[in-house]
């Protein structure tokens, strides 16, 4: 199990690189970074100001060099001006040259500076998440629960009424993406046009203060989407127990409805839907960039397309990292949570 | 003139329906009378989820069809003193088209009800080619990894991790931007891509028709002359007759459909290969001495095709959903286009004062994802009953 997980971590260690190295490679491209010089500096800068501005800022060293500069394994880019002045990647305003450091990357915890917000990465990433984890958190409370008895209803008597109009639900859940879900739950229950208005259509003000108003439309929106998948699959992984030996040997026995599904197939049905929940949890990040940007709510994704639409190489670089770590570790978990969970599953 | 009632809205939409209609119930007799010979087509038939899902579908495919007999507007004219008008209000006098807009009229003054049905054109062109490139892209890297194992599968799972783990708005964001475009990146990954079906088609009939060589040489030989005339025409915009082309924003929309979805195909049938190659009928191939890719392609891949049409139905909404997010965040296609992505992110502003100009294309969007569902499901069921 030890050197599983060791295997793992190696492995994640390789994605996460190769993931950044893309993410970085991309916003380097000279088209990206001349947009990033003209919205910076000055919309109407000669190429040759606009190789220079870029010169002075180190933009333009080769990509392996300066991917090594932001990882903290080479030294920070630094540059002289005429005046003897030095400015450089590690320098901050403020801050003498002399005092800087030499290495400032994500390995030394320096996440770099944020072009559009004007701030460390470090400190925005951390501020958004908190509210992604805000959002996140109430999503998980309104999902897991009602994903799960929908499916273990579903799946307890198969092909019956309920069965057919559970597994509709269901589908039609899954066939709605957030942003179709969103507009459509915000044109009925917050527009003028129903006249309903027992909602917010804007989630700007649950950042401070979430309400049940303000806060209910962005997370139902993402839980909709999430609820189908998990329950079709608590809904098969039922019904295959329903029809195990057991469970036949058990209503042999004259043990009531209620106490088979409870006692008898309820543990071993939710085996299958622990991976599936965990997994959806990447699943989840995209809904969240979605559902942020249209109810405009300031969390990790509407940061994220912020930071992409403005190509701020550090902060896209940062969002990444966490993005594809969030990926990976529950990859990681969902694998090992498995295991657990079913004694007949031995790693070797 | 009066503006008109909802149950007169909706009359006159079935009215415009109307080719529509007749499509749908020649081609449901015809398919129910002739249900027994059609394989799994007609077993359809016997399911009723798997023939409302189909419905909806079809119903969405002829509207693409038929789309010029149906709009009652131009989906790109601006009409004045229509902005953000009501469903049901009618048009100033002298105005080509239709006397009302039946949907109302969208924060530019066009017609909603013309864009939404012009809107499904876009959708029904794109998303099923690119799930096929994505189709084969995943078959031609997958079986492959799943048959051999070894290195080259540990090599491909990696890759098709990686794509994975990248978080899929992100991607779009990195690679359908103007600037990317002026790099000339998505033209390259065409390039790569859209090799694939190329690839597929000579080495299924190649593996084939080996035995067979005039036989194999003539297949072949067509396969690489339309194949390469479709290729450089679609990928590289160089058809010396013109005839295939793919406008630039169009291709990258398409390239980054493929490129998001071909890693979860590798992933199925990789583990469909590692299943079925245990099975005694590929033993018995491998006894009588046939090749590698002729068990890949004609003894694995046959018997993996039900799981493969139920996913296909699924990814092929899948798709749809994606190229939605893609005109969600207005990325790819220009900003006038009627698809119902960008026409969502259009009506997303004045949502809760106008809501009418994003619920249509959302409810169509859904409807025909919720129909390709239903389709896969009741695919499933039939599939299983074998």
């Amino acid at each position: 199990m030890g050197l599983f997980i060791l295997r793992r971590v190696g492995v994640m260690i390789l994605t996460a690189l190769c993931l950044t190295f893309i993410v970085f490679y991309l916003t380097n491209l000279y088209p990206n970074l001349e947009k990033l010089a003209k919205t910076q500096g000055n919309m109407r800068m000669t190429d040759a100001q606009v190789e220079s501005w870029l010169g002075d800022r180190g933009y333009l060293e080769p990509i392996p060099v300066k991917y090594g500069q932001w990882l903290g394994v080479l030294p920070g880019f630094t540059h002289t001006d005429e005046d003897g002045k030095v400015t450089g990647r590690c320098i901050r305003t403020g801050v003498e040259a002399a005092d800087a450091p030499t290495f400032c990357g994500i390995l030394q915890g320096d996440w770099g500076y944020s072009t559009v917000f004007k701030d460390e990465v470090g400190t925005i990433v951390s501020k958004r998440l908190a509210l992604t984890g805000k959002l996140m958190f109430w999503v998980m409370v309104l999902m897991v629960p009602s994903a799960l008895i929908i499916g273990v209803l579903a799946g307890m008597r198969e092909g019956s009424k309920l069965d057919r109009t559970l597994s509709t639900f269901s589908i039609a859940s899954t066939a709605t993406p957030e942003y179709v879900s969103g507009v459509i739950l915000i044109a009925v229950f917050a527009s003028s046009a129903f006249g309903l208005k027992w909602f917010k259509g804007t989630a700007t003000a649950a950042m401070d203060n979430a309400t049940f108003e303000n806060f209910f439309l962005p997370v139902v929106t993402i839980a909709l989407y999430g609820v189908g998948y998990i329950a079709r699959m608590t809904r098969a992984s039922m019904t295959e127990v329903m029809t195990a030996q057991y469970i036949r040997t058990a209503r042999l026995k004259g043990v009531s409805f209620p106490n088979i599904v409870m006692k008898h197939a309820l543990r071993n049905a939710l085996i299958a839907p622990f991976t599936v929940i965990m997994l959806q949890f990447p699943w989840l990040l995209n809904g969240v960039v979605i559902v942020e940007t249209l109810f405009n709510y300031k969390g990790f994704g509407w940061t994220l397309v912020q930071a992409a639409g403005n190509n701020d190489i550090e902060l896209l670089l940062g969002c990444s990292v966490v993005a594809v770590f969030v990926v990976l570790v529950t990859q990681l978990i969902s694998d090992i949570g498995y295991v657990y969970l079913n004694p007949r599953i031995r790693v070797s | 003139m009066e503006p008109l009632s909802w149950g007169q809205i909706i009359g006159q939409m079935f009215i415009q329906f109307t080719p529509v209609w007749i499509a749908l119930v020649v081609l449901f007799t015809a398919s129910i009378i002739y249900k027994r010979k059609l394989g799994l087509y007609g077993k359809l038939f016997d399911s009723p989820i798997g023939m409302i899902g189909f419905g909806i579908v079809m119903f969405w495919v002829f509207t693409a069809i038929f789309s010029n007999l149906i709009i009652t507007h131009d989906p790109l004219v601006q009409v004045s003193g229509m902005k953000n008008k009501v469903p049901g209000t009618p048009v100033p006098e002298g105005t080509a088209g239709f006397e009302y807009y039946l949907l109302g009229g969208d924060n530019l003054a066009r017609d909603v009800f013309s864009r939404m049905v012009a809107g499904s054109r876009i959708v029904v062109q794109i998303a099923p080619f690119a799930t096929l490139f994505a189709f084969m892209v995943g078959i031609t890297l997958g079986l492959p990894a799943g048959y051999f194992g070894g290195r080259l599968d540990t090599f491909l799972s990696f890759l098709a991790n990686l794509i994975l783990a990248f978080p899929v708005i992100l991607l779009f964001y990195l690679l359908v931007t103007p600037e990317i475009v002026a790099t000339g990146l998505p033209t390259y990954m065409a390039g790569v891509l859209f090799l694939f079906p190329i690839i597929f088609l000579v080495v299924l009939w190649n593996s084939r028709y080996f035995t067979q060589p005039q036989k194999r040489n003539v297949f072949v030989a067509i396969t690489l002359l339309l194949g390469g005339w479709v290729y450089l025409g679609t990928a590289w915009g160089a058809d010396p007759t013109g005839f295939f082309n793919m406008q630039s924003n169009i291709l990258i929309v398409f390239v980054s459909v493929v490129f998001v979805n071909s890693p979860t195909v590798f992933r199925i049938v990789r583990g469909l290969a590692l299943d079925i190659q245990t099975r005694d009928y590929v033993a018995a191939a491998q006894t009588r001495g046939e090749g590698p890719w002729y068990i890949m392609l004609w003894e694995i891949l046959p018997n993996a095709r039900g799981p493969l049409i139920v996913d296909f139905c699924l990814r092929i909404g899948y798709t749809t959903i994606l190229l939605g997010t893609l005109g969600f965040f207005g990325l790819g296609l220009e900003p006038e286009s009627p698809d119902w992505g960008t026409t969502i992110n259009a009506g997303r502003r004045l949502l809760s004062i106008f809501p009418h100009p994003a619920l249509a294309p959302a409810l169509a969007l859904m409807s025909l994802v919720l129909g390709l569902n239903l389709l896969a499901d009741g695919l499933r069921e039939e599939s299983l009953k074998d």
